[in-house]
């Protein structure tokens, strides 16, 4: 006869059972029995956060880095509450993970008790799915289903509310080894059919282009997207999200598409007569003006593992609902079996064109400056590490150079919030990214206004020798806000300028990590050598850089996306 | 265009408001819901009417199949189907307006089911459309209440919803 166990050591003991072997959180009343479980076993390793946000962004940055579940465990009420910042960001990606949440007792929900909000109401928009757990004996079977449902399908946020009588009752544990859901059976074959149409449709392409999405990292589909790609030498673009799902540095690659996409991406994505979307979903950093886009006649096919992605701001002609690994393998196998080509003459011609269109040189900055360029230090950066970096990011100017100047070669090394765009995301990702590969090199490409959403973490990464290399680019103003009142609000910088920053530096060492500050286009390169020369240490690096410098090409809000404006 | 969509769903706390929910976070409209466990008391049926393009109406359907707890989901606008709600409405009815309204209830098959020296209580079962006639047949003014229980549909013949 099995035991009877507390809800506390069921929860830690589903935990183990899942294979999770660190997880983010913040101790309060309602989590203390689970806390004090956590105490007394070592398998589950706890990492201490300063604040909740901070915790569900490191346990994004751990899963998007790993692709493992990320776990978070917050307390009740305040802890819930700043969490849900993290759990938007995470739902918006599609991120798998577990948020585990104590709540106040059952007897005391409903009465405004202290520490209370209602978790499961709060969360509900911004979770793939979320329970409240009533009844001890549905604990280990819940914990199960929220694994299950966080990382199939399309992946996402569970949210497991846990009152506190609940982790202290006790029940026999049993861990299922399977779950089924009459409710939920996401698809993973793509319909054979569809693809039989779609390869028709590749194979009678002139003018092609692969568009592809975050769903081909989050489905480890980058090996078959890259042989897709090049059995066909058709041109490839990546969406902000899809960084790396392609090698940024091979010919095939026009670099990302969208708001800040480059010239050719954004034409080619625009003049196609066939473009095959794969796990990605026109949203409108991606294909601007949805009305001017189908202004161009061309024949679409979208894989995706959602079919509410599919024709929701972008009509389609050839939808396959479907895993993209599965969908891939199945359309290059048919691919391969089949005798015809596409025609070759005409992709010759469209690679000339894409050439011409390549030329305008659309990332060009001035090299010469006397002051620091953003770009340059990413460009740099992307020597010294080789492109093999991990590099997480805020929100704004930095990002978009990040992505547009750091060359992704490879899938899940580049880690920023796309979807819900949140500041402050960039460090406590890097922690969870550094943890899940305590042997990688961590960057958080960041701005002195993101930074300091999450300065506290600083503290963390103290605790857990956490060696970040934080590369802040300095322009003492919020320079994506900035530049957007620059072109479209007659240059009023409204509440964007930075005053009264702190002496980072400083504020690095205080915490017992290394700062420098750089102030001159030739001492960047060596800076970066010297922090990553030091390996065990965090190292700050403030770099001041030009302040007017702004992010191009850039497609206005509303407009179409060959109305670019360029440098 | 309006839609009446139905769905069967887990019987548990919050299911209703992620239905709800869904449709005010995406800007959907409802004209009217109704629901109530099945003669499996694990599952709700929910009966959605709402107005919108067949684009919309598609997404709107796409995203209720995400919900974790919706098992199942049809359009009943995609085939033949039936429609029914029930109203209780309480009109005045004083002197020679008692046997008028008698009349009018007669003729759309509807009953008294309670009555005072000034009012009558009538129920009344039909398409939405055909509550909207009767209420436009008796005068404004001599209605006093009505209660709606929004729309129910169910396919017709041998089309089945079920798990």
């Amino acid at each position: 006869m099995s035991v009877e166990l507390t809800g506390a050591e069921i929860t830690i003991r589903c935990l183990q059972e899942e294979g999770v072997r660190c997880i983010f959180g913040y101790p309060g009343g309602a989590v203390l029995f689970i806390y004090d479980e956590l105490f007394k076993q070592d398998k589950v390793r706890h990492i201490l956060v300063r604040h909740e946000q901070a915790a569900v962004h490191a346990a994004d940055g751990y899963a998007r880095s790993s692709n493992n579940v990320g776990v978070a465990l917050v307390t009740s009420g305040p802890g819930v509450t700043n969490a849900v910042t993290g759990i938007a960001t995470a739902y918006m990606d599609s991120i798998p993970m577990v948020i585990i949440s104590g709540q106040v007792p059952t007897s005391a929900i409903g009465l405004d008790a202290f520490q209370e909000v209602d978790t499961v109401g709060i969360t509900r928009p911004c979770v793939k799915h979320n329970f409240l757990v009533k009844d001890i004996t549905e604990l280990a079977q819940t914990i199960k289903k929220a694994f299950y449902i966080a990382s199939t399908g399309r992946p996402g946020p569970v949210l497991v509310d846990i009152p506190k009588d609940v982790s202290q009752q006790k029940t026999k544990f049993a861990y299922p080894d399977k779950i089924t859901m009459r409710s939920y059976n996401p698809v993973t074959k793509g319909h054979s059919r569809q693809i039989k149409r779609a390869a028709e449709l590749i194979l009678s392409a002139k003018r092609p282009v692969i568009y592809a999405g975050g769903g081909v990292i989050l489905s480890d589909a980058a090996p078959q997207l890259t042989e897709l790609v090049q059995m066909l030498n058709f041109p490839c673009t990546n969406t902000l999200m899809g960084l790396g799902g392609y090698p940024a540095t091979d010919k095939q690659s026009l670099g990302m598409l969208g708001m800040h996409g480059t010239y050719e991406a954004n034409m080619a994505m625009q003049y196609c007569d066939v473009s095959v979307a794969v796990g990605a979903r026109f949203d409108d950093r991606v294909i601007g003006n949805p009305k001017h886009f189908s202004n161009e006649n061309r024949k679409i096919i979208h894989i995706d593992i959602d079919p509410s992605s599919i024709s929701k701001r972008v009509k389609v002609d050839v939808p396959i609902v479907g895993d993209v690994l599965d969908v891939l393998k199945e359309l290059i196998k048919l691919l391969k079996a089949e005798k015809g080509k596409p025609d070759q003459a005409a992709l010759k011609e469209w690679w000339k064109q894409i050439e011409l269109w390549r030329e305008r040189d659309c990332l060009k900055y001035d090299r010469e400056s006397k002051i620091i360029k953003p770009q340059m230090v990413i460009e740099k950066l992307f020597n010294i590490t080789k492109g093999d970096a991990f590099i997480t990011s805020d929100v704004g100017q930095h990002q978009m150079w990040a992505a547009q100047f750091y060359k992704f070669d490879k899938p899940r090394r580049w880690i920023n919030s796309g979807g819900l765009g949140t500041m402050g995301f960039g460090m406590p990702a890097a922690m969870g990214v550094q943890l899940a590969n305590p042997k990688g090199k961590v960057a958080c490409i960041t701005g002195e206004a993101s930074i300091q959403m999450c300065i506290q973490e600083l503290s963390t990464c103290k605790q857990y020798k956490l060696p970040l290399k934080i590369i802040n680019l300095n322009n003492r103003y919020m320079g994506m806000v900035r530049q957007w009142q620059e072109f479209f609000h007659g240059n009023r910088y409204a509440e964007s300028y930075m005053n009264a920053l702190p002496d980072f530096v400083k504020l690095a060492e205080s915490y017992g990590h290394v700062g420098m500050k750089i102030e001159r286009p030739e001492d960047v390169e060596g800076a970066l050598k010297e922090a990553f020369k030091l390996k065990d240490q965090l190292v700050f690096m403030d770099f001041i850089t030009d302040q007017t410098e702004n992010v191009f090409p850039m497609v206005p809000g509303g407009k179409g996306l060959s109305e670019m404006i360029l440098v | 265009m309006r839609h009446i969509i139905s769905l069967l769903m887990e019987n548990e706390a919050g299911a209703l408001s992620r239905v709800a929910g869904l449709f005010s976070a995406r800007g959907y409209n409802i004209e009217s819901l109704s629901v109530a466990p099945t003669e499996d008391p694990t599952l709700s049926r929910m009966t959605v009417v709402t107005i919108g393009s067949d684009e919309v109406v598609e997404q709107v359907t796409k995203q209720l199949n995400k919900l974790i707890e919706v098992v199942k989901i049809i359009d009943l606008n995609e085939g033949n189907h039936i429609e029914r709600e029930l109203m209780l409405v309480k009109v005045r009815a004083i002197g020679s307006d008692r046997e008028e309204i008698k009349r009018l209830v007669e003729i759309f098959r509807g009953c008294i089911i309670d009555v005072t020296d000034k009012s009558y209580t009538i129920e009344l079962t039909g398409t939405s459309s055909k509550l909207d006639a009767f209420l436009e047949a008796v005068e404004r003014s001599a209605v006093l209440e009505t209660v709606r229980t929004g729309a129910s549909g169910i396919g017709r013949g041998e089309w089945i919803l079920k798990v």
